[in-house]
């Protein structure tokens, strides 16, 4: 043990001589765990959030995503954007182009028109994407250096309330995970809100079922 | 042992600071609106919620259980960090802390690295310590950008340069990033940093962070940002190195629900902040490879020896308290001459420094409250804020007047004769000082209270008097 933890420890121990213990299931939790909304109220809440995110949302079928994503790289005047090794191929429309991620450097990412992936989980209350960096979430810089993203959100996956987006999150708590609510922003000068800093510029979201 | 806070034992008294402070309108007007901004924002988000009073009394049962059991989560989430491929430094106070980090790049062989914010490498004087080891370190928080290109202090623990408006900012930028046609849209000063410091991400390959939370049960850590310049620190380099102070921690990962209701509302009136980036240790083929955590005591301890002081190593930093004092918002944060500013600073920044430096801080205050009422940790600063006046009085020589004015003050409170005796010459004394019904110049030594306020004389009647007469009267 380093000489330096020994006396912190000890320091902490002495610091603590005299206090009763206080146990971890003492803690009172009476703030809202879950929530009573139902899908529909759900995805409304969550599209009213990203919308507020300055975001375009579409929906869709299962069967309509490659049509929904080509028209939302329309919207956006994208031709061509990088898709993670587990993104679904059945999703992608045939009239746009696709680069696989497969190990690109920093530059050609941060030279890419945008970024299509997946999310593992959405949170409803606070408009939030959830990567959890594998699959079709992509690896960390993968969703951050190109300038555009757009995401696909499956129903099942938006939770309505951020103790139930952690609580769908602790099943890959020791994965790297992301949370994304709206496009990089800050408000450091006079308070001013500026949209993208340093992450994509533009958040751009398709609600699909199921 | 050389425990240090900033530069806050050599910094003015808050008094002293302060003064000059209050005679410039620019920074006042800065900060007044700043601190009006945030505080309206945070207002509305929280009044969403119908849970908040639950969520602040779980936060400060979660810390208060916490720090009990300190040496238990500190070990175990040594253990499960060490485990995801983490290596951890413990770290006693600053000069250790810096020493670890500048032997680690060393080691490295780089010379260059890139920050996000972290408060905590203020409070150590971190960059001070890699510049004087040749390594040269960039801040790419935007606020942070503004501090260190300005050569200025932080203000604010959450909004850094909130004390500059746009065209300073302009001024800045124009001069260190030879931008001369540079406007002051903010979009356009946010597009210049981004330009900026895009170069510096693709090109240094080792980052140094601080930690918003850190996870015991899993060895996780967790950084709050909006910009992206957090993500692109902790992502893209291939060795980072992570800076916390052992209060930090919380026990379980379920814990974050609590902590990231409350911190983002309180922080920047946001519902949530842009970016979380949550990780354990190393990801093969995902970010950095080689990860470092010093973990920092510099004076931690002994704040925790302390039973009432101890609840201020609950604080998330989220800067709430700040934009609600009355204090703050005349003077701006540098009046505190610490890295740590507002109600929370004229705490922590004291009981860091075992009392020894700052002790005007805990005067800086009205005691009105405001502070406590906002705190999503329920800090109760009032309440330390006096027990810490206490313990300067303890700590000083009191002048020979103070020390037999307060025992002839004890004696005549205790006795109800002899307050009313007193009281009586009192009211003799106080006639020749007395203008229009105030006492607005006292000699002497007392005249340190009448320089800035007016007294009201003591009445022709004490309640005793009348309350006696009432009854005799009936």
């Amino acid at each position: 043990m380093s000489i330096a933890k020994q006396v912190i420890l000890t320091r902490i121990r002495d610091a603590l001589a005299r206090s009763p213990q206080i146990t971890y299931e003492s803690c009172p939790r009476e703030y809202r765990r879950a929530s009573a909304l139902d899908v529909r109220s759900r995805i409304e809440l969550f599209e009213d959030r990203l919308r507020d995110y300055g975001s375009r949302v579409y929906h869709c079928s299962s069967d309509q995503i490659a049509d929904s994503i080509a028209l939302a790289m329309r919207n956006a005047g994208k031709t061509a954007l990088v898709i993670p090794d587990g993104f679904p191929r059945t999703w992608l429309p045939d009239e746009c182009t696709f680069t696989l991620d497969n190990g690109l450097s920093y530059q050609a990412l941060d030279g890419a028109e945008g970024v299509l992936t997946g999310c593992a989980a959405a949170i409803a209350e606070t408009g939030t994407i959830v990567l959890r960096h594998s699959g079709a979430d992509g690896r960390r810089a993968l969703t951050l250096l190109p300038d555009y993203h757009l995401c696909v959100v499956r129903q099942s996956q938006i939770v309505a309330s951020v103790p139930e987006g952690i609580q769908a999150a602790t099943e890959f708590a020791t994965s790297p995970i992301t949370t994304i609510s709206g496009p990089s922003a800050t408000s450091d000068i006079e308070m001013t809100r500026v949209k993208g800093v340093h992450g994509p510029r533009t958040l751009d979201v398709i609600i699909t079922e199921p | 042992m050389s425990i240090r806070v900033g530069e806050a034992a050599e910094a003015p008294e808050f008094p002293t600071a302060a003064k000059r402070l209050i005679q410039d309108s620019q920074i006042r007007r800065n900060v007044r609106h700043a601190t009006d901004v945030i505080r309206g924002k945070r207002n509305r988000v929280v009044a969403e919620l119908d849970d908040w009073e639950q969520l602040r009394a779980s936060a400060h049962a979660i810390k208060e259980h916490t720090l009990r059991n300190l040496v238990r989560y500190l070990e175990q989430f040594e253990a499960a960090c060490t485990n995801a491929g983490g290596e951890v430094h413990w770290a006693q106070d600053a000069d250790e802390a810096n020493q670890t980090i500048v032997g680690l790049i060393q080691a490295e062989k780089k010379s260059e690295v890139i920050k996000v914010k972290t408060m905590t490498s203020d409070e150590i004087g971190l960059n001070t310590a890699l510049e004087a080891a040749g390594i040269i370190p960039s801040e790419t928080d935007l606020a942070d950008l503004i501090v260190q290109l300005g050569r200025d202090q932080p203000s604010h623990i959450v909004v850094p340069a909130l004390h500059r408006n746009r065209a300073e900012i302009r001024q800045i930028f124009r001069r260190e990033m030879n931008l001369p046609a540079l406007s002051d849209d903010p979009e356009e000063l946010a597009a210049a940093a981004r330009a900026y410091l895009r170069e510096k991400f693709l090109r240094v390959d080792i980052a140094i962070s601080g930690a918003n939370f850190v996870i015991a049960e899993t060895g996780t850590v967790c950084v709050v940002e909006s910009e992206g310049n957090g993500r692109m620190c902790l992502s893209l380099p291939q060795v980072l190195i992570t800076l916390i102070g052992i209060e930090k921690i919380i026990p379980r990962f379920e814990d974050l629900e609590v902590f990231l209701q409350l911190l983002p509302r309180s922080a920047t009136g946001e519902r949530m902040n842009p970016y979380n980036s949550i990780w354990t240790g190393v990801s093969p083929g995902d970010g950095p490879q080689r990860f470092h955590v010093v973990l920092l005591d510099n004076g931690r301890t002994q704040v925790l020896a302390d039973e009432v002081g101890r609840q201020t190593l609950d604080c998330i930093r989220c800067g709430a308290c700040l934009n609600a004092c009355p204090v703050y918002q005349q003077t701006g944060g540098h009046a505190y001459g610490s890295v740590y500013a507002g109600p929370i600073g004229a705490i922590l920044t004291p009981q860091l420094q075992s009392m020894q430096h700052s002790q005007t801080l805990p005067y800086a205050s009205s005691l009105c409250g405001a502070c406590y009422e906002v705190c999503p940790a329920k800090i109760n600063i009032p309440e330390v804020l006096l027990h810490l006046r206490s313990k300067v009085v303890e700590n000083r020589d009191a002048p020979v007047y103070e020390r037999v004015a307060m025992k002839i003050a004890a004696l005549a409170l205790k006795n109800a004769d002899r307050l009313s005796a007193a009281q009586s010459v009192g009211r003799i004394a106080q006639k020749p000082f007395e203008r229009d019904g105030v006492i607005a110049n006292l000699p002497g030594f007392l005249r340190g209270w009448t320089a800035v306020r007016d007294l009201k004389p003591i009445p022709k009647q004490s309640f005793r008097q009348w309350w006696a007469e009432r009854d005799q009267s009936k």
